[in-house]
């Protein structure tokens, strides 16, 4: 068994929250300049530098990428011959999101009810997922996700006859019906598979992979590729403006699942699409 | 096209831009959101007075992130205009001619935009940080209990937004 003391989580959550906010990893860099250069609307190409400065400007004076700093979404794996020793985890992890979202001058925009809605000043609590894993480690990674396109993103409970033709159409359903609302150029997340929640939680966990990494089961790899070509087939663009480029990757996971169902969810994420994960 | 323009943005300026313009706008305007129009839109209701003067105003639909020490404001880009939609009809019968957020707007406010002589701008969602430099003075001027969904009074410079709903009933989104 190893010993983890819960503040060095806490630690790593405050740190986790900050740097999500200022910085995007480099694949999605990456896909920027990309994406930049397959633009032809002339608009398009000025919203994507105007991004581009926003990212160098947020990068270097600490001040954060979008405004909606988010709610902080955790997912911790935590390897079953870990010992947690002093604050409950939970706590541990609020307690870094406080910190966090305090020390960072980052937007506190969670409310402590959903009908009271009385703002709780420090951006908690997190909603946190937690897996029990293979191994001696935790590993964390902390998603503060923006509430422009998370109010887009849709579950579709569909019938196994609807088939992947049915899956194609939900995800450009949702798409289409966020239009500019969500901040495209986007990152469309999707689970497909198991129970009303799973799917959520797979579409949510999706907008965390590496773009530059592939699914390993073809027709899963294929779908990514197919609903990247037809959503940018709808010509919404950045900004919503119109232009070649309404997402930047579309990434899939998926579970098995009941005879009776087929479960699609599509999380539609912004192009501030923020995670960073470390190992303790 | 792009052009340059001085707020307040009274209806005669308001008329003459047409869905698609670019511009970079000048002088002072408020920044209201969600809570703060909910408490707006129950006090025009109730026939009672403003904590603002919302006659030929322009609302910034945005709540920033904390400024830090030296800076006029933390991140501040647009947040969606459609949460807006419920109160926005009154609020323009009422005076106000100019909202800046991001996406699609309901019918009743597209037709209160024409009925008023408004106009409805849009600028980059997700550039916070590049809008915070057009932004050069910011205070609170009500509901400071809201925190980043206090009214604010702001002076902006160069404020890049683009025209999406005119006075014509023209609308730049696509289907929307």
């Amino acid at each position: 068994m190893r010993t983890i003391q819960t503040y060095t989580i806490t630690e790593a959550v405050a740190e986790m929250c900050q740097e999500a906010n200022f910085f995007l990893s480099d694949d999605m860099k990456e896909a920027f300049s990309q994406a930049k250069n397959a633009e032809e609307s002339e608009l398009g190409k000025k919203i994507f530098s105007q991004l581009e400065e926003n990212l160098q400007i947020a990068g270097s004076e600490s001040i954060p990428i979008c405004q909606d700093t988010g709610m902080a979404v955790v997912f911790v794996e935590i390897g079953q011959d870990v010992t947690l020793e002093g604050a409950n985890i939970t706590d541990a992890i609020n307690e870094g999101v406080r910190k966090g979202y305090v020390e960072g001058y980052l937007r506190k925009s969670v409310v402590n009810d959903p009908i009271i809605r009385e703002n709780t000043k420090d951006n908690t609590p997190a909603v946190v997922h937690y897996d029990i894993v293979p191994g001696d480690k935790v590993r964390i990674t902390v998603a503060p996700k923006g509430f422009g396109s998370e109010n887009m993103s849709r579950v579709f409970m569909l019938k196994p006859a609807d088939g992947i033709e049915g899956v194609k159409d939900a995800i450009l359903t949702a798409v289409k019906d966020a239009g500019p609302n969500a901040c495209p150029p986007l990152v469309v997340g999707v689970g497909i598979g198991g129970t009303f929640e799973k799917s959520a939680i797979m579409a949510k966990r999706a907008l965390t992979r590496n773009l530059n990494e592939r699914p390993n089961i073809k027709w899963v790899a294929d779908l990514e590729d197919e609903m990247l070509y037809k959503i940018n087939d709808l010509g919404i663009g950045p900004g919503g403006l119109g232009g070649k480029v309404t997402a930047l990757a579309v990434n899939i996971n998926t579970y098995p699942t009941h005879i009776a169902g087929l479960p699609v969810a599509v999380n539609m994420c912004c192009h501030v699409n923020r995670h960073v994960t470390r190992e303790i | 096209m792009e052009r340059k323009i001085e707020l307040p943005m009274v209806s005669c300026i308001a008329s003459s831009l047409t869905a698609g313009d670019y511009l970079y706008l000048t002088g002072e305007m408020y920044v209201a959101r969600d809570a703060a129009h909910k408490r707006i839109y129950e006090l025009l209701q109730d026939g009672k007075n403003l904590p603002i003067d919302i006659n030929d105003a322009c609302i910034y639909y945005m709540g920033p992130s904390p400024a830090r020490e030296g800076q006029v404001i933390g991140s501040a880009g647009p947040t969606t205009s459609s949460r807006m939609d419920k109160y926005t009809p009154l609020l323009l019968d009422k005076g106000l001619k100019c909202m800046i957020g991001k996406g699609k707007r309901s019918q009743e406010v597209k037709d209160a935009i024409v009925r008023n002589h408004a106009v409805y701008l849009a600028s980059v969602g997700g550039a916070g940080a590049l809008l915070s430099k057009c932004i050069v003075e910011s205070e609170i001027v009500a509901y400071e209990d809201l925190g980043a969904e206090a009214i604010r009074r702001i002076k902006v410079k160069d404020f890049p937004a683009i025209v999406v709903c005119d006075d014509k009933g023209n609308n730049l989104y696509k289907d929307a």
